[in-house]
């Protein structure tokens, strides 16, 4: 059961930072210039957010494997490629992240006050200057919390990987439950275990936001 | 891509949308009602009410529904006085277990989110309808039900879109919806691409109805906010 948590962890903090990259990069392509770009975004968010997870990760289990060997064979390897069970969790729940992080970010990208960019071009600062002192130290507070409510839904969401064979906390706790017959206490202890989960990472998170919210005036 | 594989598949799929479709039904329209009750629960007075309600929202939240979908699967099954009971009738049927976990679940949510309503309503509306003489029940049915309702529905136009999401779990529990249904035939086919596009695309199609739902109820219920249209002579 501690190994199984341990695996839960991993995916999770898998599954989060694979939705922080494609978050901020989704909220970056948003407001790209082209329309056909904002479009696109705007289609792989609405989607994501709108297909259950369970459909996406047997997409990926039952498709992944063929997928990666179709782009290899184009690269010119025509060997045998299989995926491991973990690498689809990651990546199926990291897209679902992705897609809902890409809204976290946007809206927080939204509410730092347009003064600012201005008076930051008016001070001179160049884009990348900009980026760093102005627009990333206010995005990131403000999207905290937001930020927080996606780390609890990508843990709860990891239990969905036992379906396909993962050995994360559910699948051990499936496991125990089928062989010993007590089920109540196998999935309590799995409830339990995730409770215990979500509610450290909600703490932490709004140790975080306290943290990151010194600087406010109140 | 197989498109005879993708065209014989919509029919099969679209008796699983049926079940999915009755799975959101049923438990969002029970799980409303019981959100509107826990909610009040959790806005009362009595600290022992309120936390009562609190830590159910708390447990509900803070668990994946699979857990809770499989302890009232594989865990109520176990339970020997209840196999023999009235509640087997319901209980031993995989649909309806599927309907009462999801309604556990949308109940803790769609609390949270009409508490969040609740709370809105200003001070000001409620002293002027207590000055009116209203109190009690008059009040909440007048006033504050429909002010918090109104603030509500953007959200739980969000709860509903995530029940459509959480109606696939049931295809663990052998309920043949459209995940389910999905997962069958790419078992059989083993073409995952084509079928995914299809349930995917339905899945958005159903998620596209029922939030324009929602959006309808939600302009009927903010026509003050509307600008007047003009008579036209």
């Amino acid at each position: 059961m501690l190994l199984a948590t341990v695996m839960t962890l991993i995916l999770s903090v898998g599954a989060f930072s694979l939705g922080l990259v494609l978050g901020a990069l989704g909220a970056a392509l948003k407001r790209a210039r082209l329309n056909v770009v904002r479009w696109l975004t705007e289609a792989f968010t609405t989607a994501a957010r709108g297909i259950p997870e369970l459909l996406i990760i047997y997409l990926l289990f039952f498709g992944g494997s063929s997928g990666i060997m179709f782009v290899a064979k184009i690269f010119g390897y025509n060997g045998y490629i299989e995926i491991n069970a973990l690498m689809i969790g990651i990546v199926a729940v990291g897209v679902v992240q992705g897609a809902y992080q890409t809204e976290v970010f946007r809206g927080a990208v939204d509410a730092v006050p347009k003064g600012q960019i201005e008076a930051a071009r008016a001070a001179g600062m160049s884009d990348l200057l900009m980026f760093r002192r102005i627009l990333v130290p206010q995005v990131l507070r403000l999207a905290l919390p937001g930020l927080g409510n996606c780390c609890v839904s990508a843990m709860k969401e990891t239990a969905l990987v036992s379906i396909v064979g993962m050995v994360e906390i559910m699948r051990q706790a499936h496991i125990g439950a089928g062989s010993t017959r007590h089920p109540f206490l196998f999935y309590g202890l799995a409830a339990a275990l995730f409770l215990a989960l979500t509610s450290f990472s909600g703490a932490g998170f709004r140790k975080l936001e306290i943290w990151a919210r010194r600087g406010e005036r109140s | 891509m197989d498109f005879q594989l993708m065209a014989e598949s919509v029919v099969p799929l679209l008796h699983g949308m049926l079940k999915t479709f009755q799975l959101v039904t049923i438990s969002l329209s029970i799980g409303f009602c019981l959100a509107i009750g826990l909610a009040l629960l959790r806005v009362s007075r009595q600290p022992v009410v309120s936390g009562a309600a609190r830590v159910y929202i708390f447990v509900i939240r803070g668990t994946p529904l699979l857990v809770q979908l499989f302890l009232i699967y594989y865990g109520l099954g176990q339970v020997e006085w209840l196999r023999h009971s009235i509640f087997w009738v319901v209980l031993r049927e995989p649909f309806w277990c599927a309907v009462i976990a999801l309604i556990i679940n949308t109940t803790a949510y769609g609390a949270e989110i009409i508490r969040g309503g609740l709370q809105s309503v200003s001070w000001g509306e409620k002293e002027a309808a207590r000055s009116f003489g209203m109190s009690g029940f008059l009040l909440f049915r007048r006033i504050v039900f429909p002010i918090a309702i109104r603030q509500a529905l953007p959200a739980y136009g969000n709860e509903v879109i995530l029940m459509v999401k959480a109606t696939s779990l049931a295809s663990t529990v052998t309920v043949m919806e459209m995940t389910g249904v999905s997962n069958a035939i790419i078992a059989d086919t083993y073409r995952p691409l084509e079928v995914f596009l299809i349930a995917g695309a339905l899945y958005l199609l159903l998620n596209f109805i029922l939030i324009n739902i929602v959006r309808w109820i939600e302009r009927r219920l903010s026509g003050h906010l509307r600008q007047p249209v003009e008579a036209k002579s």
